[in-house]
């Protein structure tokens, strides 16, 4: 039974904010999420209670603490569908993205050969692609997109040819929210011969992830959107990919041993790839946060984002001065704008009756041609926002004014 | 200035005009303008001021761009402010600003209009918005001194 009120008493932000004045509403969940307090607990456990580092066998806390964060690697491995030697612990996803690039990409590429991707795409999933592309020779293609940021199957397999070698797609896009048919993506992309590269940052967190039913090569998400803390991430890839990928970043725990004339072992992976200490408290906390999101389920987490996200596109679409961009994506982002008022302006006055958005371009500077606006506002919803937020947040649309944006400054 | 400039109304009518109708809200093709692209400022406001100085006068300054109202309304009132100064009394008029913006004591006179910006410095996130067209034309100064 989805219960958001009892929900909500496990974020102690929640719990401060809606006893400020005015009540803060947090809706920038597609920047980062609030954290429950099992996720809370978990890192401060780890530096209250085992505060020691990870592979060091050598005393039994090490290896207990050992053994915990390679459990989390099961975690994540049943969490998307796959095996855990296939979860490689990374800084985020935009780590994640960087290490496919450099690690695989670079190695595979040849001149010519083409990297297909979508205008939608935000910066960690395109400027990794433009280096690899400058130091390979390969060229970097777009996807054909309607006006509402969507990519159609049809769209899709005009855009493949034979010198297409990895595609690299946002599963659910950070600015319009829309959703990609991955499945049937992906098996056209083999079909044809190329790899797929999936950001998972704004999906992961919303919608179950099957990474081996998708049969996607490569997928990339980001704790911190995901109930956990900031600095860790996971890189899925096939097996059989990560054993062909280099490691990017050199040193302690990536490698079996070396010699002084430069012979290096490098250990199998996903080890190879997690040279130094890694974030320890992010590992255990994303621990946590899976099983908090997974003891509530998609199924209902769905079912509400989508609920409020319905709710507020139909208020907000009897406001004449609202331009809705993305209506019918099928996630909880709501993309923007108040005619006649910049994007960091109307921001800033939500901000000024607790509601907090993301003004701007997203970080997806390529969009703007798509979707004719070199700005949205977006707000971004996740399962702890209520019905009774989002009215405050349409309430405080409903008569915004130019007049009203600039004398916040007096 | 006079106590009635600092009515509220009034300023924000002044920031107003200088948004919906920005003066020297234009760019040149002309390689005697030195040029200030601010993008880095923000993820938002991204825009170019252009200024041409000779004979150590600020004889033009224009600039378009994205920004919201703030950048926009303040760019467009340090253009006018600036049209005609020589670049002692530009230097001394856009330390003025930074002061005002500071919210530290400042001459009135010399920012005239400007002074619809005196309370921004309350609003910490929206101090560069407010700042953005004077860091630019500081770069073209800077750049005018660098070649002379």
């Amino acid at each position: 039974m989805f219960e958001v009120g009892k929900i909500r008493q496990d974020f102690p932000f929640l719990m401060k904010a809606e006893q400020s004045v005015p009540q803060l509403v947090y809706l920038d969940n597609a920047a980062t999420t609030l954290k429950p307090q099992s996720v809370i607990d978990a890192v401060v456990r780890y530096y209250t209670d085992s505060s020691v580092n990870i592979h060091r066998g050598d005393y039994a806390l090490s290896y207990e603490v050992s053994n915990a964060y390679e459990a989390v690697r099961k975690t994540v491995s049943k969490f998307i569908q796959c095996e855990p030697n296939e979860v490689v612990f990374t800084s985020g996803a935009s780590a994640a993205l960087n290490l496919v690039a450099y690690g695989y990409a670079e190695k595979v590429l040849k001149p010519n050969d083409v990297i297909l991707m979508s205008e939608a795409e935000h910066a960690s999933n395109v400027l990794p692609w433009f280096r690899v592309a400058e130091k390979t020779g390969a060229k970097i293609e777009y996807l054909p997109l309607d006006e509402q940021g969507v990519l159609t199957v049809e769209g899709f397999k005009e855009a493949l040819h034979d010198k297409v070698k990895i595609v690299t797609l946002a599963h659910v896009s950070n600015v319009l929210g829309s959703v990609v048919p991955i499945k049937t993506i992906t098996e056209l992309t083999h079909q044809n011969g190329a790899i797929i590269v999936v950001d998972g940052a704004q999906s992961v967190p919303h919608t179950k992830t099957l990474v081996k039913d998708w049969d996607v090569d490569f997928l990339a998400f980001a704790g911190h959107k995901l109930l956990s803390p900031t600095g860790i991430g996971v890189l899925y890839g096939k097996f059989n990919l990560l054993q062909q990928m280099d490691p990017f970043l050199l040193g302690g725990g990536s490698n079996a041993r070396f010699d002084k004339h430069g012979h290096v072992v490098l250990k199998n992976p996903p080890f190879k790839f997690e040279a130094g200490t890694p974030a320890i408290e992010g590992v255990l906390g994303l621990d946590a946060a899976i099983q908090y999101i997974e003891a509530i389920g998609f199924e209902s987490i769905e079912k509400h984002e989508l609920e409020l996200k319905g709710y507020t596109i139909d208020k907000l679409k009897q406001f004449k001065h609202i331009k809705l961009y993305n209506e019918k994506a099928q996630s909880g982002i709501i993309a923007f704008n108040v005619k006649g008022i910049p994007t960091q302006d109307v921001a800033a006055y939500l901000s000024s009756l607790g509601v907090m958005v993301r003004a701007g371009n997203h970080c997806a500077k390529l969009l703007s041609e798509i979707i004719h606006t070199q700005e949205t506002v977006r707000a971004s919803i996740n399962f702890y926002n209520t019905k009774a937020e989002m009215d405050i947040f349409i309430d405080a649309l409903k008569d915004i004014t130019l007049e009203k944006c600039i004398d916040l400054i007096f | 200035m006079s106590d009635l400039l600092k009515d509220p109304l009034i300023l924000r009518q002044i920031i107003m005009d200088h948004y919906e109708y920005p003066r020297n809200h234009h760019l040149v093709e002309d390689e005697t303008y030195h040029k200030a692209h601010m993008a880095s400022e923000s993820c938002i406001d991204d825009i170019t001021v252009m200024a041409k100085i000779e004979n150590n006068v600020i004889q033009d300054v224009c600039f378009d761009g994205i920004a919201c109202t703030i950048s926009t309304a303040s760019t467009s009132i340090m253009s006018e402010l600036l049209i005609g100064k020589t670049l002692e009394e530009a230097t001394a008029i856009i330390a003025e600003y930074y002061k005002m913006v500071e919210l530290l004591p400042y001459d009135e006179e010399m920012l005239q209009e400007a002074i619809a910006f005196h309370q921004v410095g309350k609003q910490a996130n929206r101090i560069k918005c407010a700042t953005i067209g004077f860091k630019a034309i500081e770069t073209c100064i800077k750049e005018h001194k660098h070649d002379q």
